[in-house]
């Protein structure tokens, strides 16, 4: 017979007061560790889909010219020089710091052309690169050979043009090989071709217009990146398309937070629950402690039945909430990434956390009524009896 | 040489108007091995002297002493330490713990002494031998009779051996024949060297002590030596 023998038989005598701790707990660890781990489980998916789609790099050339377009809006009829890089120049990419975290790099030449009486801009791309920085594209037919193209829905729309059909650009008869499926960007109104065939009928041979850039950079920080392929390509001006990662990166913050405040009240309630339970127990108790006092316990001894009580309680409400915890963002997970492929890992991090701040709030929240039990009178607890 | 001594203790409970003096100034002196008897009505103080006796209760004045140590200069720890070490309590309803076994009651007092789980078990099963209760120590005491419950709580009052064993109203919930197997009991601790004070009403459990402290309204009207048997009874029933 010890004082942990009297927390557990006492444990084991009120079942149900030992549940509502156990439950207050519990809802409100399980409750932090799906929060918690569905933030962390979120910012893994973006990170993944930052390497799985797209370009976050692009390489223009510098000009001192200032944009004539607007919320998409180009201002017509009037246009400027464009400037070109040269092609050759973008070998100095690969001997970069960061190389290796290079995924994919796409030379485009942009110009404008002439189909059946309508001004169309041709798009001159690596259709291997572009692959990796536009997963997304769907092409309906196949990708272009040295003399097709590749249309844009939009432009196949207006150019009245659909798979196998001929086109003259500049002179030269091209087949349309595949049509793009929407992408909702300014791709639908692109006319696509192979590099070498756009630099050959825009006679821009050996000069790009821009370079979209795949970097695979969750640990290397894409902006040492981008002044690295500033320092290798002197006249160009890098840029990292961040927008729509820190607009994902916002919503995951905002997200973080809400679930940070939701997690501080839950465990708010669920200690007030701890309190207001133990402080009962205590109640209950009062001549069962006098009867413990009379027979030569200390006051420690009795501050250490309560809190061994509340300990054990709240190590079982650690352990069974991180696991409640752990299923809930399981089964949560799909409707917040849209993936039912995320793998969710057992994260010890959070499992020790969880454990810890469930003991915390068991722990704590019984220290008052711990010393209430202690001040108890044994001669006023004898006497109720 | 007394064991116990007691010198002018009082006890008052509130202040100026509603103050009520429970012990008006005691003064007694006890030797080890004696088995008093403490007697008195309803309301006369004798619980409240038992209390402050057993540490408990803080006198408001007075002196108090248990083999030389003055037990209200010990902080609060120390006196449960003493509480511990030197008496084991009989209480009026046995007041034994309904969610622990007859045995584990019995093994309360040793749960914070630094000892084998093993050792704690035999002092205990040894105890309830001595009360007469081998064979039931697994079951809870709502699952036992007052009598057994009584044999309890004396088992669990002398498991640690103490030197000082008090009771308050021992045969207070028992029947005559249960009362008499009780008081025997505490009758044989006493002849084994215990040293027992004993609250009682009744005349015939006081008859088993050697003296007899009789208390009305607060105050000790009456010390007289007993002869620890029957004989004593006809001189208390009056």
């Amino acid at each position: 017979m010890t004082l942990k023998d009297i927390a557990l038989r006492n444990i084991r005598r009120r079942k149900a007061k030992a549940g509502f701790v156990l439950a207050g707990l519990l809802i409100a660890v399980s409750t932090a560790v799906a929060l918690l781990g569905l933030i962390e489980a979120m910012n893994r998916d973006i990170q993944q889909k930052l390497e799985e789609y797209g370009a976050n790099i692009l390489i223009l050339p510098k000009t001192e010219n200032l944009s004539l377009t607007y919320g998409g809006l180009s201002l017509g009829g009037v246009s400027f020089e464009m400037q070109e890089i040269r092609q050759a120049d973008l070998g100095r990419v690969k001997s970069i710091k960061n190389a290796a975290n290079v995924a994919a790099m796409g030379p485009t030449v942009l110009g404008a052309v002439e189909v059946s009486d309508r001004k169309v801009l041709l798009a001159g791309v690596d259709f291997q690169a572009v692959k990796i920085l536009k997963p997304w594209w769907k092409v309906g037919g196949t990708v272009p050979g040295d003399y097709d193209v590749l249309l844009g829905a939009e432009a196949a729309r207006i150019l009245n043009l659909s798979t196998g059909d001929h086109l003259k650009i500049n002179g030269s008869n091209l087949q349309v090989s595949g049509i793009l499926a929407p992408t909702g960007s300014q791709d639908d109104q692109l006319v696509f071709t192979r590099l070498k065939r756009a630099q050959s009928l825009l006679d821009k041979e050996g000069r790009v217009s821009m370079v979209e850039v795949a970097a695979l950079c969750t640990a290397c920080p894409i902006e040492a990146m981008v002044s690295q392929i500033s320092r290798a390509l002197p006249g160009t001006k890098v840029m990292a398309i961040q927008q729509v990662v820190q607009g994902r990166m916002e919503t995951l913050s905002h997200f973080r937070k809400f679930s940070y405040g939701v997690s501080m009240v839950l465990v708010l309630v669920g200690s007030l629950v701890v309190l207001v339970t133990m402080m009962g127990s205590v109640r209950e108790r009062t001549g069962e402690i006098g009867i413990f006092r009379a027979m030569g316990f200390r006051r420690s001894h009795v501050i250490k039945i309560v809190l061994l009580e509340a300990g054990i309680l709240a190590a079982m409400a650690g352990i069974l909430g991180y696991l409640v915890g752990f299923g809930s963002m399981k089964l949560a997970l799909p409707f917040f990434t849209g993936s039912n492929g995320m793998a969710v890992v057992f994260d010890p991090v959070l499992a020790v956390a969880a454990l810890g701040v469930a003991l915390f709030m068991g722990l704590a929240s019984s220290i008052y009524p711990a010393l209430m039990a202690a001040r108890i009178d044994p001669t006023d607890a004898l006497r109720a009896l | 040489m007394s064991y116990i001594h007691a010198e002018n203790l009082v006890k008052q409970y509130g202040t100026a108007d509603a103050a009520v003096m429970a012990v008006g100034g005691m003064s007694f002196r006890i030797k080890m091995g004696e088995f008093v008897a403490v007697m008195g009505e309803s309301g006369s103080g004798k619980s409240t002297l038992l209390s402050m006796m057993g540490a408990l209760n803080t006198p408001t004045s007075g002196e108090y002493s248990v083999d030389g140590l003055e037990v209200y200069e010990l902080g609060q720890d120390q006196r449960a330490d003493f509480r511990r070490e030197f008496l084991g309590f009989v209480f009026q309803s046995f007041h034994l713990v309904p969610y622990l076994t007859l045995l584990e009651n019995v093994m309360l007092p040793l749960a914070t002494v630094k000892m084998s789980s093993k050792k704690k078990r035999a002092l205990a099963e040894d105890a309830l031998l001595r009360v007469g209760l081998n064979g039931k120590s697994h079951r809870l005491p709502g699952q036992t009779s007052g009598g057994e419950q009584e044999r309890v709580a004396i088992a669990r009052a002398i498991v640690n051996e103490p030197p000082l064993l008090f009771a308050d109203e021992p045969s207070g919930n028992l029947d005559t024949k249960t009362t008499r197997e009780v008081m025997d009991l505490l009758k044989n601790l006493n002849e084994e060297g215990m040293t027992i004070v004993m609250v009682t009403h009744s005349p015939e459990c006081a008859s088993y002590a050697r003296r007899m402290l009789r208390i009305s309204d607060g105050l000790l009207v009456e010390d007289v030596p007993l002869n620890g048997s029957k004989g004593g009874i006809q001189a208390l029933v009056c």
